[in-house]
């Protein structure tokens, strides 16, 4: 029977394709864990970090800073952080559509003026974004293969070099948020210029002491400006490969779930099938039978 | 005196020390307990850590360190 054989080989490769989704899964949650232990290990280093910035800067009257000052804006460079590979639900999909919103919302004039640069970090989603046409500055998909903090640097420099140079007035970031294993929140950020409003945060928390600065305050807090830039981005980037991982597990778990589902549905159609050819042939035996007795 | 020294990466040290000489950007020197409260930045350069389990020296490609109230945190960009 025709129908029997075709279930049986829908069967198959169900099976075929809930191993991948199950293997995809462990690998997943392997990964996850390691990038969750990441964001754990990075967080002391960012919480000093950003306590001594915040009680330097504060008392500095003016914060003149180069990487503070607002310009007018000409050119924007927005940041797309997404995944190098796929199969991660709508992981990819939603960094992509809000960086869309953002442009078609704020910077629509500047893109037809080919003002707007896109850097996007991970290789969905600079497949979209040169598919797309736009200006997509650099290649970045290597990052994710060796994620240290000296890599992500490398390329903070370049976007602060950038900035300096005056060839963005703006760097907005937008990248997957790490909640937990099951929710990713896109965030928009401002990346460049640094908003000084989170520094004197920070300020009020914590007491004056008073130290001996060297070489001085300003020195000081100019060497630890970029530093923090950097690190703002780094923890986008460990933020977003947890994301990634975290969404995967997720979206391969229930695709093992509804492989499973679909064999059991199968596997009674099958049955049924072969229960019904094994009446069949029973019944044509004893018909045959019977012809041949009646006969004699 | 406690000693912290971080990366973005990982911890690399944490314990009690006795000292640690670190290379500052007005030039190298070094930290023993009591010190005063200090923040300075520091260049690339070797960070001798001396504990009663013995020297160790790391390398770093500058950082920043912060002593309050006998803690000590070396802030470093990167480590070998």
């Amino acid at each position: 029977m025709a129908n029997l054989k075709e279930v049986r080989g829908r069967i198959s490769s169900i099976i075929s394709t809930e191993q991948i989704t199950k293997a995809m899964k462990m690998v997943s949650a392997a990964r996850f864990r390691r990038a969750t232990e990441a964001i754990v290990r990075m967080r002391p280093y960012a919480d000093k970090l950003r306590e001594i910035l915040g009680n330097l800067s504060a008392s500095l009257e003016d914060n003149s800073s180069v990487f503070a000052q607002e310009r007018e804006v000409r050119n924007v460079l927005v940041l797309v952080i997404t995944s190098n590979r796929g199969l991660a639900g709508s992981f990819n999909m939603n960094a992509i559509k809000a960086a869309n919103n953002l442009i078609a919302s704020e910077y629509a004039q500047l893109k037809k003026t080919e003002n707007l640069h896109i850097m996007a970090v991970g290789k969905k989603g600079q497949d979209y974004f040169l598919k797309h046409r736009y200006q997509v500055v650099g290649d970045y998909n290597d990052l994710f293969n060796d994620l240290t903090f000296l890599n992500a640097s490398a390329i903070a420099e370049e976007l602060m070099e950038g900035y300096v140079d005056g060839k963005y007035d703006k760097v907005v970031m937008i990248y997957n948020q790490f909640k937990n294993a099951a929710v990713q929140v896109i965030t928009t950020e401002q990346l460049l210029p640094i908003s000084p409003v989170r520094d004197a945060q920070a300020e009020t928390k914590t007491h004056k002491v008073d130290y001996i600065l060297e070489p001085s305050q300003r020195a000081i807090v100019e060497e630890l400006i970029p530093k923090s830039v950097k690190m703002q981005f780094y923890k986008a980037l460990l933020d977003s490969h947890a994301s990634e991982h975290g969404a995967r597990m997720t979206a391969m778990d229930k695709a093992t779930e509804n492989a499973g589902e679909l064999l059991r549905t199968l596997r009674l159609q099958y049955n049924r099938a072969r229960q019904a050819a094994i009446t069949n042939e029973i019944l044509e035996i004893v018909s045959g039978a019977n012809a041949l007795s009646s006969e004699s | 005196m406690n000693l912290e020294i971080l990366t973005p990466d990982k911890k690399v040290f944490s314990g009690e020390a006795n000292s640690v000489t670190v290379p500052g950007t007005q030039g190298s020197f070094t930290v023993l307990n009591n010190h005063a409260p200090l923040i300075s930045t520091l260049e690339p350069g070797e960070v001798k850590v001396k504990s009663a389990q013995g020297m160790e020296t790391f390398h770093i490609e500058g950082g920043v360190i912060e002593v309050l109230k006998n803690k000590v945190v070396l802030l470093a960009e990167s480590l070998s």
